[in-house]
């Protein structure tokens, strides 16, 4: 497993990995979309609308797996200073901020008709509003900074700093009891969730979840090829300019 | 405290008067927002005073962030900030020391023009306390997230916009806290010290954990 952390064996595979994941994304996503339109009953008081759920609550559980593995990468830099978990780090913003994004839209578009509004200040609601503004701040982070591995670096701080308000989101249904309704599939006692509605929200966070690691692993590749571009434009350079050298030896 | 902290906060102190008069301009911008916001939403003393205490933390988070991106600039300019890393002293320390001079020098000039500002907003007396006490205790959490955002953005062009992207979200608690501890002092169901006491906690914390936070990201900078 730890050979993989060398960037030249990861990028191969990635490129062996990257289809098979790819394909198993797209199949676990067909059978999802099938099951929720098809097989999925309809609520007995939201109707057809508790169909949003299946895209709903998979993008937020992405929102927060994101960020978790944005954690874990940004660990990865600050201790063992490695470009791989640099990467990984600014791949998955991007990718967060989309899911978390995706999750407020549908939530809202779920609210109207369910709650009769399109936002309210709900701790839920406000704490994974929170979660993509600190998912812009990052993206924002790593676009001013330009030196890759010093704003891996600051990134990771803020990344660390902000991991505070994960358990918020998590237990903000259970400290405020705001209008959100509180966890119905992971739970003491068992899912409050009938079987018929849990299997297609499952295969649903599977599809979410593979389609997560396709597009990571893609771009943990694109970062990848960027730094040797960016390293290899310094080395043309410097070739011209022998005080650039220096920066390129980094 | 040992003496090269001292000294760090006496250079602290002389800096910030010899430029732009030290915690002055703080409060009169922290003045001129809040004598606007009753242009913005109307003379109506009664609502005023109902929204007053938040209008006071906004005013007051805006006004602790106004300085706080220049917390590391000009030392990282002229080279005071390499010095501090290489003495002996630790850069914790040295942050914690900062932060102490920056929020002495201007959010506690905040927290003395507070009662003054919530009797323009038709406060009561003891809402005005609520929010003085409320700020003491909460402007701390603001100056130690905001060094966070100074130091990740110490030697950036255009930092001190994004550190205010990078920070604000992060003080949401604090926020919630010092508005509701505003709050409950002027009569509520939810008795003073509950929301009082996590205000205090989440300074404590700050207070704890962000120089480290703030240090790591000044040594970031230097690759």
């Amino acid at each position: 497993m730890l050979k993989y952390a060398n960037p030249t064996l990861f990028l191969a595979l990635a490129a062996r990995l990257i289809p098979w994941l790819g394909g198993a994304s797209a199949l676990a996503l067909a059978l999802g979309l099938y099951l929720t339109f098809f097989v999925a009953p309809d609520d007995y008081q939201q109707g057809a609308s508790v169909k949003i759920m299946y895209v709903h609550v998979p993008a937020a559980w992405l929102g927060m797996m994101c960020y978790m593995v944005m954690t874990s990468a940004a660990l990865g830099t600050l201790v063992w200073r490695h470009p791989l978990a640099d990467a990984a780090q600014k791949a998955a913003a991007p990718l967060g901020a989309a899911f978390t994004l995706l999750c407020l839209v549908t939530g809202s578009l779920w609210g109207k008709p369910m709650w009769g509004t399109w936002w309210v200040w709900d701790a839920r609601l406000t704490s994974v509003l929170v979660l993509f503004l600190i998912y812009l701040g990052l993206i924002g982070l790593w676009r001013t900074i330009e030196e890759p591995s010093q704003a891996a670096r600051a990134a990771a701080i803020l990344t660390l700093v902000g991991v505070v308000n994960i358990p918020i989101i998590k237990f903000s249904v259970d400290w405020w009891n705001t209008l959100h309704q509180p966890s119905s599939v992971f739970r003491l006692g068992g899912p409050a969730i009938s079987s018929a509605m849990m299997w297609p929200l499952l295969i649903m966070a599977l599809a979410f979840t593979l389609l997560f690691f396709t597009l990571h692993l893609m771009e943990v590749r694109n970062e990848i090829l960027r730094r040797r571009l960016r390293r290899l434009s310094i080395l043309a350079a410097s070739a011209e300019d022998p005080d650039l050298s220096a920066e390129a030896a980094q | 405290m040992s003496s090269p902290l001292l000294a760090l906060f006496r250079r602290e102190a002389r800096i910030a008067r010899s430029i732009g008069g030290g915690g002055a301009m703080g409060v009169v911008f922290f003045l001129i927002l809040v004598s606007l916001t009753p242009f913005a939403i109307g003379p109506d003393l009664n609502l005023l005073s109902r929204i007053g205490p938040a209008i006071l933390w906004i005013a007051a988070l805006l006004a602790t962030l106004l300085g706080l991106d220049r917390l590391f600039q000009a030392d990282a300019d002229d080279g005071s900030l390499d010095l501090f890393m290489m003495t002996s002293t630790p850069l914790e320390l040295v942050v914690l020391v900062k932060c102490a001079a920056h929020w002495t020098l201007t959010a506690l000039p905040l927290v003395a023009a507070a009662p003054l500002l919530g009797l323009m907003l038709g406060l009561e007396p003891e809402a005005q306390a609520g929010v003085a006490a409320s700020l003491l205790a909460g402007t701390p959490a603001l100056t130690l997230l905001g060094a966070i955002g100074a130091a990740l953005t110490a030697g950036l062009r255009r930092g001190g916009l994004l550190m205010a992207v990078l920070i604000l979200p992060l003080t949401t608690p604090v926020l919630i806290f010092g508005v509701s501890t505003a709050a409950a002092a002027s009569g509520g169901t939810v008795p003073f010290h509950t929301p009082f006491l996590i205000l205090c906690a989440l300074s404590l914390a700050t207070i704890a954990g962000a120089p480290f936070a703030a240090a790591a990201a000044l040594r970031a900078r230097e690759g």
